[in-house]
């Protein structure tokens, strides 16, 4: 059983978090030795900022703005800034390591993995190939992806991999695909700027894709109106023209009225409906009875705000929509980006400059993550897993006979359901931290407890990995070469700046090693991330994320290639669907009607507040890099809990109170922080933090039906004001000065 | 950088405050952010400021140093005081009509922004200005701000004392100056000589 051999605290004081602050050497060191530049990119969020590092000894010692890169011109938000201190970070694995009685030990290679090797082979020989499952992450490079998906199906042989993008912008892709025939945000950035109104839903651009600003500030300074949606009045929404406040989950009713209004008035666009798309009619039905009355009923956002937003959206020549997990973590996530595309479609807004609609997404790689192979739905190219076709094209790139190519597994949380009810035994995880990351998270810690094997591959050891039986030293984004794609569909070079320290290796060398030791080594040959991605290429050839015509140096050259990319002649497609033409065969473009249905928690007397939760602009995802820098930390140390002055009154709550937010799962204690900036009947907390700070104790396992992604943004719960601090916070509190006193030493004696 | 100058746009700031941790990462005062930065009235509002040196033409800090420590440089540029002249009698830091300065105990020395002068030196911008995700911070060319909604002005008027800039802040169109009114604790006589119109 996965269980930890001492006790959690116990694996935090070894291997942290422990707070990185100056560069190597500290902050004296002398500036003037030389060092090389490396022109790369941000290692977090799917903005995947240009950045260089600064290198000297193989080590990355800091950074230097990169202004020529046409995405972010050099901005950079403070985790970009920061990034560089998680290299040579004293909790950094440089060992493959081993659970003992006091906690773990350091291994070899050739121990760790012949061990690994052994134990997935026993479990799928006494219970099945499907009995063990691989998470993989968005934070990966494209190749890394590409192999995790591949080692999966064709190493194991099991149908049950996925990955953490399926807790991100799955719903978007889930609707954007059967409207488009394509799940890639269909416009460049570089439209932003153009359009004459601005409608951001569920996206906390200002803290979750800090760059993105910049492009809705040119927009309002090229005279565009902007309209923002949110529960919170986000930083954003500081200079929104119009800010509609609305209430969590019900996202669609307000999409759906401001079709309705749209409609009613005759905005749409009937010549683009004609020629372009397909479907309207029943969408046209579907919003009839979401009048400005009704839609501000269930939303509560006032019906002359739904009216004048409609109008502004109708009435533009260039209107765009931007989304993100607001929208999409939802039940009906799905129907809400369909919502999304229905109004952009409805007013003939797609396929022009400084027209469309968008989803932000969210991680590093949260696009080329999710284009080749490693979301248990897809094989590479973003072709279908239960397309004939497209089975026979990857199984003859990869050499496999056709009939050996696995179906359709599980998604990430039903994994961990399959994990719970004991179906799958073995799970084999890398880039991946569901401890933190999925749903209810203490049945996530029972899951975990049950697994016969848990093999994790990373460079620090995440709240997951302490659950784990081998801990594989992995690589850092630094330390190897790769693809990665962005937010705008634009294919990026992840540069390898230095080699991994000490022991630690490359993700790939290690899954290839692995694959070797699991007797299909002459599957996975490859010497370089470069080999990889030739055969990348071949495997995506043809298909909808086609990827043939793209080389490192040809990216390297333009700064970025946009896909498709059919050939190594074609410049790439900055922007998708022109001339209102989709990827589907017949060209159109295609509606979708959407119903109406209520959260999977839905509030009560028992629990009447909802509670929505999301990422604040310090922290990034389960924080396993993030909570590890020291000023990221102090910027925003501790998870709090949003409240309204109206509601915090009701329940004797003052401003950094300490506060039990009580959910159908579970309750955590956090402190009070008392703003008018959400609405009252609503609180935040932010989900960066592991354990008795950890939101998704409270959040819900109701996924989406099409795109399984959780529904973190809405829960029920209620509040009350706790008498004294929770032992979390004492207990920080003498750790932390017990840390001051030991860290120097025992970081140094690790090292 | 020649043709460059500095604009600062609270209304712009989305408060990520990566202008704090990037001013750290500069050559000069490695280790020691100075960037000026406040969250207005959380309770309230989500706004936020960020604030760099003003690098006044006739800067008060440098006029009221007794031992003569800060000194302002040809290209405009007002330093962090010397350190064998600084005594960290903290005048500065009360005068500063900006609240700019800071003493640094580390040192016991007045350390404040320089505007990356080292930097803009060879070619690069300010490293706050550049990495700023919302240009709230911005070293750009004037023909490039007159892009914006907002308009530049460097007259500032602090009651009886009008102080003109180096850096520019971005106000509404047509507004000339930025009036900061302390005129409640001047006296009433000559308070209609100095104050805009």
């Amino acid at each position: 059983m996965a269980k930890p051999s001492i006790p959690l605290e116990e694996l935090a004081r070894q291997y942290g978090p422990h707070l990185n602050y100056a560069p190597v050497g500290g902050w004296h060191q002398e500036s003037t030795h030389p060092y090389s530049l490396v022109k790369t990119h941000c290692c977090f969020c799917g903005q995947q900022c240009g950045i260089q590092l600064k290198v000297r000894s193989n080590q990355v010692i800091g950074f230097e703005p990169w202004e020529e890169f046409p995405f972010n011109h050099g901005m950079l938000c403070p985790k970009g800034v920061k990034r560089y201190l998680q290299s040579n970070h004293p909790d950094r694995l440089l060992d493959p390591l081993m659970r003992s009685d006091s906690g773990f030990r350091k291994s070899t290679w050739e121990e760790s993995l012949s061990f690994t090797a052994r134990r997935l082979r026993e479990i799928q020989e006494k219970y099945g190939k499907d009995a063990v499952a691989v998470y993989g992450g968005a934070s990966l490079s494209t190749e890394k992806s590409y192999l995790v998906g591949k080692f999966a199906r064709v190493a194991l042989g099991t149908r049950h991999v996925d990955y953490n993008g399926r807790l991100c912008m799955v719903s978007a892709g889930h609707a954007y695909k059967p409207a488009f025939g394509v799940d890639r945000s269909p416009m460049p950035w570089s439209d932003i700027p153009k359009a004459q109104v601005l409608l951001i839903i569920g996206a906390n651009v200002g803290e979750c894709a800090p760059i993105t600003t910049d492009y809705v500030w040119r927009c309002r300074d090229n005279g565009g109106r902007l309209i923002i949606a949110d529960p919170r009045f986000t930083p954003i929404a500081r200079n929104a023209d119009l800010y509609l406040p609305v209430r969590p989950g019900t996202d669609l009713a307000l999409l759906m009225g401001l079709l309705h209004v749209v409609l009613r008035d005759g905005l749409e666009d009937r010549e683009f409906i004609q020629e372009h798309t397909t479907g309207f009619e029943a969408v046209a039905d579907s919003v009839k009875p979401y009048n400005p009355q009704k839609a501000a009923e269930m939303t509560g956002v006032p019906p002359d705000a739904i009216e004048k937003a409609a109008h502004w959206f109708g009435e533009a020549d260039r209107a765009i929509a931007l989304h993100a997990r607001g929208l999409e973590h939802h039940s009906k996530g799905v129907e809400n980006c369909t919502a999304v595309i229905n109004l952009c479609l409805a007013t003939g807004n797609i396929g022009r400059e400084g027209a469309g609609c968008a989803m932000i997404t969210g991680q590093g790689n949260g696009q080329g993550g999710r284009e080749h192979g490693q979301k248990c739905d897809q094989l590479p190219g973003q072709r279908s897993i239960d397309d004939p076709e497209a089975r026979r094209h990857v199984a003859q790139v990869w050499g496999i006979p056709v009939e050996e190519m696995p179906q359709k597994g599980l998604s990430a949380v039903e994994i961990m359901e399959a994990i719970h009810r004991g179906e799958i035994k073995g799970l084999l995880s890398l880039c991946f931290n569901p401890a933190v990351s999925l749903p209810d998270a203490n049945y996530t810690r029972e899951a975990l407890e049950k697994l016969e094997f848990l093999g994790i591959i990373d460079f620090f050891l995440s709240e997951t990995a302490r659950f784990a039986d081998v801990v594989l030293a992995g690589s850092l984004q630094e330390e190897e070469e790769g693809l990665g794609c962005t937010a705008e569909g634009r294919v990026v070079h992840i540069q390898k700046a230095v080699d991994p320290p000490a022991n630690a290796r490359g993700d790939c060398d290690i899954l290839c090693d692995l694959a070797g030791r699991l007797g299909k080594g002459q599957y996975f040959p490859y010497r370089s991330p470069r080999e990889i991605l030739e055969e990348l290429r071949e495997a995506s050839r043809g298909g909808i994320a086609d990827y043939y015509g793209i080389s490192y140096e040809k990216v390297d050259l333009q700064m970025g290639v946009f896909w498709p990319c059919p050939t190594p002649e074609h410049p790439g497609t900055p922007r998708l669907m022109e001339g209102g033409k989709s990827f589907h065969p017949d060209g159109k473009c295609r509606f979708a009607a959407t119903a109406w249905r209520p959260s999977g928690d839905p509030v009560d007397g028992d629990f009447p507040i909802y509670l929505t939760t999301g990422r604040v602009v310090s922290q990034y995802l389960s924080g396993t890099q993030t909570r590890r820098i020291g000023e990221l930390v102090e910027q925003y140390p501790e998870p709090r809990v949003e409240i309204h002055p109206r509601l915090a009154a009701t329940h004797n709550i003052k401003d950094k109170d300490w506060v039990t937010v009580t959910t159908r799962r579970s309750e955590i204690t956090v402190q009070a922080m008392v703003v008018k900036t959400i609405r009252p009947d609503t609180v935040f907390i932010p989900y960066h933090w592991p354990t008795e700070r950890s939101a998704n104790r409270l959040t819900h396992r109701t996924l989406d039906p099409h795109s399984k992604i959780p529904e973190f943004k809405v829960s029920a719960c209620r509040i009350r004001r706790a008498d004294a601090p929770p032992e979390w916070w004492l207990r920080r509190a003498s750790e932390q000065a017990r840390a001051v006193a030991q860290q120097p030493a025992s970081a140094k004696e690790r090292r | 950088m020649f043709g460059y100058e500095f604009y600062l746009d609270p209304s712009r700031c989305i408060g990520c405050q990566s202008c704090v941790r990037a001013c750290e990462e500069c050559e000069t005062h490695r280790g020691h952010s100075m960037i000026n930065f406040d969250f207005i009235d959380r309770e309230e509002t989500i706004a936020t400021a960020a604030y760099v040196c003003w690098h006044c033409d006739d800067p008060t800090c440098a006029e009221v140093c007794p031992a003569d420590a800060i000194k302002k440089g040809e290209d405009g540029i007002v330093h962090s005081s010397l350190k064998p002249r600084c005594i960290a009698c903290q005048n500065c830091v009360l005068a500063c009509p900006f609240g700019i300065p800071k003493i640094v105990p580390e040192y016991d020395q007045m350390l404040k922004c320089d505007m990356c002068y080292d930097r803009t030196a060879v070619g690069k911008r300010p490293m706050c200005a550049t990495v700023c995700p919302s240009q709230a911070l911005a070293y750009v060319r004037p023909e490039d701000i007159a892009h914006r909604r907002e308009k530049p002005t460097n007259i500032f008027y602090f009651g009886n004392q009008r102080v003109t800039t180096k850096v520019f802040m971005m106000a509404p169109e047509n507004q000339e100056s930025i009036s900061i009114d302390v005129a409640d604790y001047t006296w009433e006589g000559e308070r209609e000589a100095f104050l805009p119109a």
